[in-house]
């Protein structure tokens, strides 16, 4: 057991019963979806949900850990997926491109990041701030602009290594009432690729370089008079941030067999990775895990709930119209909003200082994630 | 004069924390009406910050600042300044932006710059007249003093902070000044004035707290300080002069 | 002897005025960018359409550049005033189309400025409650701004789509108002003129009251150094939340008026020029309005040059604008509060 806290948790265990208990219900949930929950639908939410905890983490890396914003994470996102479409697309559907792609992807990232970094961590970090959101939209322009390659607005269908794909069996017979096919192989691979990020993660949070990084969001003076070269660390979780990020992506466009706009470099893609952060609890690895679930449930169950409370107000003038589940992003709003202001440790935090109020009987010192 | 009662300004108590520093640790002393009340002390003391206190820039963790009869521990520093208290902090806090008309226009709440006041201000300070259009950021470090306590005294005030005026000024400046606070004194104003220049004030001073580490170490008069010269080694390191 | 007549204007015309640097870099380009086009009228369209969104710009990102500078205040939401002026305006269009129906250009253009005024008002009403809610409980947090800032940004994008729907929105020029104006070889759109010279007059207006007014007397000082203010006795916040209002207002004014621009819009109006503005406001200089006017010139001039020049530059000509006026000045062309 100790074994395990240590070396596969990097000692960050959840400390709070409740948490260890979701926790491990998502994991169960994500292990056996596609036997309890066979469909593509709930496969799909299932998948998603394993590649936006490793997007939600790496950008909950920047912000809760360095206190560093960050618009442009969609946009590593999205260069992991289209590197992989358009490598995948261009030289045809086999593992060695899969990897060139991939390859491409991590070195646009990282050139792209580090440039970012040294032009605006230098200045104000308002201006990191904006600097990222200008060249993400000038990426998501890009990505329009190229449509002949990435397929503009609609976006593009590409194929998958043949392992990898529906058509192919493992096993001729059932298991558990499903097949094992290439889409249950890339589930699997995708479900692994994404813990194992994630628990690449929850070791660099908590290594000397996870240490030197709060210092530095505490007190960024401090930790450079104390001798800790700031910028070369802060360079370095960006880079890292966004190799992670990149990966994601690739992971989604394996999973998806597309890839578009949408579903990657919009700003909405950006604006739901906050949300999730936020609401999981910023400076924790494990919020980014309840953010991704709590706005994944949020944004199916919001929906049919305001279908069914909806027609209830029809006639009410106004009433009718916000209770519209089209409208579920203005309530998840409001949640967020206030979670902000009541919650600024997420879910997380507050769960973690339940269970250390019934450990100790005293309230933690205030740790400032927000 | 001395008489804690008829007090213009009561400290009682004072805890003052920034962020998780506990720099005023239960400061109580009090500024008789008229005169010149000397805050005394070393760097790092709390003076700056008893000062920031009692305008209200930072808030009382605990205590009591009582101005005039009235409570104003948890008044907003606006409200407190328009009780009668001007502030000159240690910076001076001259807008570069303005130029020194506009500094004291801004100064003056009523409106208008009473014409015979600023007559009398350029006697206390006859330089000011000839920056008078000038933006506050070109000004020297001693034309910007003058112009911080001119903003000061443009209209009557009760009681006047003011946060160590001679630091970094050349001493005939320092001397332009000590004539300026003479002459201040005899104008029903109030002064507390914190230095660290104890030589600035021995004359000037008619009541004196000394302060160290957040707390008052030692309240009287001025004259019982001056006269006492291991006194002020005590509280203050200061060597005695040899003639 | 009292130096107290003197008119302030004179006085604060001393020191103040010197920085002319951007404004001629602004005309250089327009310049520059001639021989480069050819065509005279070609060059005077693109010109004057670029000083028109350049105009726009400007007044919707005056009120963040002074929000920003004045109460430190970062807030990312201020494009939700943008589309909330676009659509009230749409409404208002609706309301009073019978003037602006009209075939003299005298009452289209009265009917518009009544859409305006209408839209502005409601911004400003919504601008009061977005302080009250969304930025008083944040002060000095610029990372819960940012935060809680987006959050209203899409809750009230959502109230938008809400209250008039997700279909787009139609906000038709005036007939009266439409075509353009020869001279010479030179065809100009009439609204873009109309554009330029109120954003002009709005420009000048708000130079006026912040060098010639006490209370604009009281903002730059505020700018500069709020506790002192404060120490004077002025309840400075009242001026935040009033300059706040302001600010919104203006920004339904851009709204109103790219409305009219744009004549066909979604509830993304605003957050589609919500990139372009805050490069605006970091290239003027945080809380300068003097920057703000010419950065979103310099930032429309050539992007309309580019895109015309070289269209495979245009996405990323606003970011190397940015890069390169932060190379040159890195505080943005006007340091803060001038």
């Amino acid at each position: 057991m100790k074994f395990l806290a240590t070396h596969i948790f990097s000692d960050d265990l959840p400390r709070s019963r409740i948490l260890t208990a979701l926790l491990v219900l998502v994991l169960g949930y994500l292990f056996t979806a596609p036997f309890l929950f066979p469909g593509a639908r709930s496969l799909n939410v299932a998948a998603t949900i394993g590649v936006y905890l490793v997007l939600v983490g790496s950008f909950d890396l920047l912000l809760g850990y360095c206190g560093i914003v960050s618009f442009a994470h969609a946009m590593f996102y999205g260069i992991g997926a289209y590197g992989v479409a358009i490598s995948l697309g261009k030289f045809g559907p086999s593992w060695s491109s899969l990897f060139i792609g991939a390859g491409a992807a991590m070195v646009l990232s990282t050139v792209l990041s580090i440039l970012m970094a040294l032009i605006s961590l230098r200045v104000k970090a308002i201006f990191y701030t904006m600097t990222t959101m200008a060249v993400a939209s000038a990426f998501s322009a890009l990505v329009m602009r190229l449509n002949t390659v990435t397929g503009g607005d609609d976006g593009r269908n590409f194929s998958v290594p043949e392992s990898l794909t529906p058509g192919f069996e493992l096993f001729e017979n059932e298991f558990f009432g499903t097949l094992i096919n290439g889409k249950l192989i890339t589930y699997y691979m995708v479900l692994f690729s994404a813990i194992l990020l994630f628990l690449l993660m929850l070791r660099i949070v908590n290594s000397r370089f996870g240490r030197v990084l709060e210092a530095i969001r505490e007190n960024e003076f401090r930790a450079e008079a104390i001798g800790y070269r700031t910028l070369y660390y802060k360079l370095a979780i960006n880079t890292v941030s966004a190799l992670i990020a990149t990966a994601a992506g690739v992971l989604m466009a394996l999973w998806l067999r597309y890839v578009g706009p949408q579903t990657t470099v919009g700003f909405n893609v950006m604006l739901n990775i906050l949300l999730m952060a936020v609401i999981g609890g910023l400076g924790t690895v494990y919020g980014a895990v309840l953010g991704v679930v709590v706005f994944t449930v949020a944004e199916n169950y919001l929906q049919l709930l305001l279908q069914k409370i909806g027609p209830l107000t029809t006639g009410v003038p106004v009433l009718e119209h916000l209770l519209q589940p089209d409208r579920w992003l203005l309530w998840f709003g409001l949640v967020f909003v206030l979670a902000v202001y009541f919650f600024p440790t997420g879910i997380v935090g507050n769960l973690r200082e339940k269970a250390r109020l019934r450990l100790n009987g005293e309230p933690s010192r205030p740790h400032q994630t927000v | 004069m001395s008489d804690p009662n008829n007090a213009l300004l009561k400290l009682h108590n004072i805890h003052t924390h920034i962020g998780e520093y506990h720099i005023l640790q239960g400061v109580e002393f009090f500024v008789p009406r008229q005169g010149v009340t000397v805050l005394l002390g070393r760097n790092g003391a709390g003076k700056s910050t008893t000062l920031r206190t009692i305008i209200g820039l930072w808030q009382a963790s605990q205590g009591l600042v009582e101005f005039d009869g009235e409570n104003i521990t948890q008044m907003s520093t606006p409200d407190i300044a328009r009780r009668g208290i001007a502030f000159v902090p240690e910076d001076m806090g001259v807008f570069a932006n303005l130029t020194v008309q506009e500094n004291l226009q801004l100064a003056a709440i009523s409106g208008k710059i009473n014409d015979s006041r600023l007559q009398w201000i350029f006697n206390l300070f006859p330089a000011l007249e000839h920056f008078w259009l000038r933006p506050g950021g070109t000004l020297s470090g001693g034309q910007k003093q003058m112009v911080a306590i001119a903003r000061a005294i443009i209209e009557p005030r009760k009681l006047l902070l003011i946060d160590e005026p001679t630091k970094g000024l050349a001493p005939a400046i320092v001397q332009n000044l000590a004539k300026a606070f003479r002459a201040l004194k005899e104008s029903s104003t109030t002064i507390l004035l914190v230095e660290q220049n104890f030589h600035f004030v021995r004359s000037l001073g008619d009541h004196v707290v000394v302060m160290d580490s957040g707390l008052i170490v030692h309240t009287g008069p001025m004259s019982e300080l001056s006269s006492d010269e291991a006194l002020q080694y005590r509280l203050l390191g200061l060597q005695a002069a040899h003639v | 002897m009292s130096l107290n007549n003197k008119p302030m204007a004179l006085q604060s015309l001393q020191g103040r005025w010197t920085d002319f640097a951007p404004m001629i870099l602004v005309t250089m380009i327009a310049l520059f960018a001639w021989p480069l086009i050819g065509s005279m009228s070609t060059w005077a369209t693109l010109t004057v359409a670029g000083l028109a969104m350049g105009m726009m710009l400007f007044i919707m990102a005056s009120g963040l550049t002074l929000v920003f500078g004045l109460m430190d205040v970062l807030n990312l939401g201020h494009a939700a005033f943008v589309a909330v002026g676009a659509y009230v305006a749409a409404s208002l269009a609706g309301v009073l189309s019978v003037l602006l129906k009209s075939s003299t250009g005298v009452e289209a253009v009265a009917g518009m400025a009544l859409v305006a005024l209408g839209a502005m008002i409601t911004t400003a009403l919504l601008g009061l409650l977005f302080e009250r809610f969304f930025i008083r409980p944040v002060y000095g947090n610029h990372l819960k701004q940012i935060l809680i800032t987006i959050g209203a940004m899409i809750i009230i994008e959502q109230l938008v789509l809400a209250l008039w729907g997700a279909q787009q929105m139609m906000l038709p020029l005036p007939e009266a108002v439409r075509g353009t104006l020869v001279i010479g070889e030179v065809a100009v759109e009439r609204y873009r003129l109309v554009a330029v010279v109120l954003g002009l007059l709005l420009y000048l207006g708000l130079l006026m009251v912040f060098n010639f007014t006490r209370i604009g007397m009281l903002i730059r000082a505020g700018v500069e150094n709020r506790d002192m203010v404060e120490a004077m006795g002025y309840r400075i916040q009242r001026v935040f939340v009033a300059v706040f209002a302001a600010g919104a207002a203006l920004a339904g004014l851009g709204g109103a008026m790219w409305g009219f621009y744009r004549e066909q819009f979604t509830a993304a109006i605003g957050a589609d020029l919500l990139v372009q503005m805050l490069i605006i406001v970091v290239i003027g200089g945080l809380g300068s309005v003097r920057g703000c006017f010419f950065g979103a010139l310099l930032l429309a001039l050539i992007q309309n040059y580019v895109n015309f020049l070289i269209p495979d530059f245009a996405m990323v000509s606003n970011i190397s604008v940015m890069v390169a006026v932060l190379l040159w000045r890195p505080s943005g062309l006007y340091a803060p509060g001038r």
